[in-house]
């Protein structure tokens, strides 16, 4: 009879404790599918090669792009989403000669990593100085 | 190699505005593109070209200068914040009671809708939750087999509408004062409460419980018979997948702004200039005698007022100015390609420069895990 009815808990499976696994993995939200998410396509060559990015976007697609269009070794960069509905990204690398599009692309990421580091530790450096200021003020 | 005017590089820098177009709008910093110079990534360089200056700083509005990036950068930036940043959302409603106006799909769907907040702490510590392998037959039959203490947060909505004492004596006299006459009519986010089960028990900080960030959020209105009883399950998500997983309000920016004042601007035409901007932009000056000495345009013009740039920062860029006459070559709007103003307003559940901070966290995170994935590939 409605109304009447009483709240019931759902019963909830117990888990094994966590060990060994890092409380907050901060790994994004597509973490499971850590297998192959990029792929070189048909075609590629030392200097030449297309690569496809499973799950990625303009977000880290253009910010490569950019980073990797910095390196005097390439010749060609850019980058496409094929098809709004489909979650890829392709980016395309051509290089100058004897230079592998492979490691031009790992300096890439490098670099945009090393780049985050930079603007991380302004941006504290900033905030503090920042509250800093205002304590004074205040 | 030659090694441009810092003229010239300003020249590079500045995106121009006239009154129908918008030029010099893509960056040109790369090798190759200007003969003989050498734009090539330079992490040191960077490092002493990046500036960032504060404005404001609270919880839930932060405005900063980011200064020296790319576009593509700083639009990185503001994407991870509007859509991949994690924060808890009631996600699934199990519906014991609604005999409310609002159905139950459209309630559950209100109440995913509310932002919450908690302990910080805790909140960092829960982990993302994982939908029940279809192909696993013992997790495939119910969602709640997935569910736990480290990935799920419990919240209970339980309300009855009643007649108050001698409130149908009341109504029966005309009274429709709904706060004279029913108990519990109208229900708002403060009345969701948390239900901390399992190891959230002893790890949730008591005195910051689960809960709406806005108490006073109406979720329905009720009248006396009716009643709702909820079990709610919140988890966390990112805005890729639904904006309500979205941690800001807003997280955008603008660039920097310039007006190039060409010649004089003089007298009354001066006063209408400053109107065409909004109020703290332009100031009004005397023309000092050593300018009239020195400036054609100003010969005889001594005392008069003159428009002066006080503050571009402010300007919104109507190019209200553009649209008259006397102003004709006489003004240069334009804006600073490399510096961002942005502006991130924070929901609640978390801080505004933590939110900035996690956002290039989280492209770092993704170069790693990409350069991981790029050395698992086959050569």
């Amino acid at each position: 009879m409605p109304g009447q009815q009483q709240l019931q808990d759902i019963d909830m499976r117990d888990d094994t404790p966590l060990t060994g696994i890092s409380a907050y993995d901060n790994e994004g939200y597509n973490a499971t599918d850590e297998k192959e998410r990029v792929r070189v396509l048909a075609g590629a060559t030392e200097t030449a090669a297309s690569f496809q990015f499973d799950g990625e976007d303009h977000t880290l697609g253009n910010a490569l792009r950019y980073m990797i269009m910095k390196n005097p070794d390439v010749e060609f960069c850019g980058y496409s989403i094929p098809h709004p509905s489909e979650d890829k990204m392709n980016l395309r690398i051509q290089t100058y000669d004897n230079v592998s599009v492979y490691d031009v692309l790992e300096k890439g990421l490098n670099d945009l990593m090393e780049m985050c580091d930079v603007v991380m530790d302004k941006f504290t450096i900033a905030r503090e100085d920042f509250q800093a200021a205002m304590q004074q003020e205040a | 190699m030659p090694t441009p005017t810092q003229e010239e590089l300003r020249r590079r820098k500045i995106v121009n505005i006239t009154q129908e177009t918008v030029e010099n709008a893509a960056s040109t910093d790369y090798p190759g593109h200007w003969p003989g110079e050498n734009h090539a990534w330079d992490l040191d360089l960077f490092k002493e070209n990046l500036e960032i200056q504060f404005h404001a700083n609270e919880p839930n509005d932060l405005s900063f200068s980011l200064i020296g990036v790319d576009t593509s950068v700083a639009n990185a930036f503001r994407r991870i914040m509007i859509a991949e940043i994690p924060t808890l959302a009631i996600e699934t409603v199990f519906s014991t009671q609604n005999t409310s106006i609002i159905v139950d799909e459209v309630l559950s769907h209100r109440l995913g809708l509310i932002p919450l907040r908690g302990d910080r702490n805790a909140l960092m510590n829960l982990k993302w939750y994982r939908r029940p392998d279809p192909d696993d037959p013992a997790s495939a039959e119910s969602p709640e087999s997935q569910y736990f203490d480290y990935n799920v947060c419990r919240m209970a909505l339980k309300a009855k509408c009643t007649w108050k004492e001698g409130g149908k004596q009341l109504a029966a006299k005309g009274e429709t004062d709904p706060e004279k006459l029913y108990n519990n009519h109208t229900i708002y986010a403060k009345d969701l409460k948390f239900l901390p089960y399992g190891a959230q028990e002893q790890n949730w900080d008591p005195n910051d419980p689960l809960r709406a960030i806005h108490p006073d959020m109406l979720i329905v209105k009720m009248r006396p018979g009716q009643e709702i009883d909820m079990l709610m399950y919140c988890w966390k998500g990112v805005g890729a997948d639904h904006a309500k997983f979205s941690p800001v309000a807003t997280a955008s920016y603008r660039l920097l702004p310039t007006i190039d004042i060409l010649k004089p601007i003089i007298g009354a035409d001066a006063k209408k200039f400053a109107k065409c901007f909004p109020r703290g932009v332009i100031d009004l000056k005397p023309v000092t005698a050593a300018e009239a000495m020195e400036n054609p345009d100003l010969h005889g013009k001594e005392g008069e007022n003159k428009a002066v740039v006080k503050n571009a920062f402010r300007d919104t860029v109507s190019r209200e100015c553009l649209r008259h006459a006397e102003f004709k070559d006489k003004v240069k709007l334009g804006r600073v390609r490399d510096h961002f103003i942005f502006r991130v307003e924070s929901t609640g559940q978390w801080d505004s420069d933590q939110l900035f901070l996690e956002s290039v966290k989280l492209l770092k995170v993704k170069c790693e895990k990409m350069k991981r994935g790029l050395n698992g590939m086959m050569r």
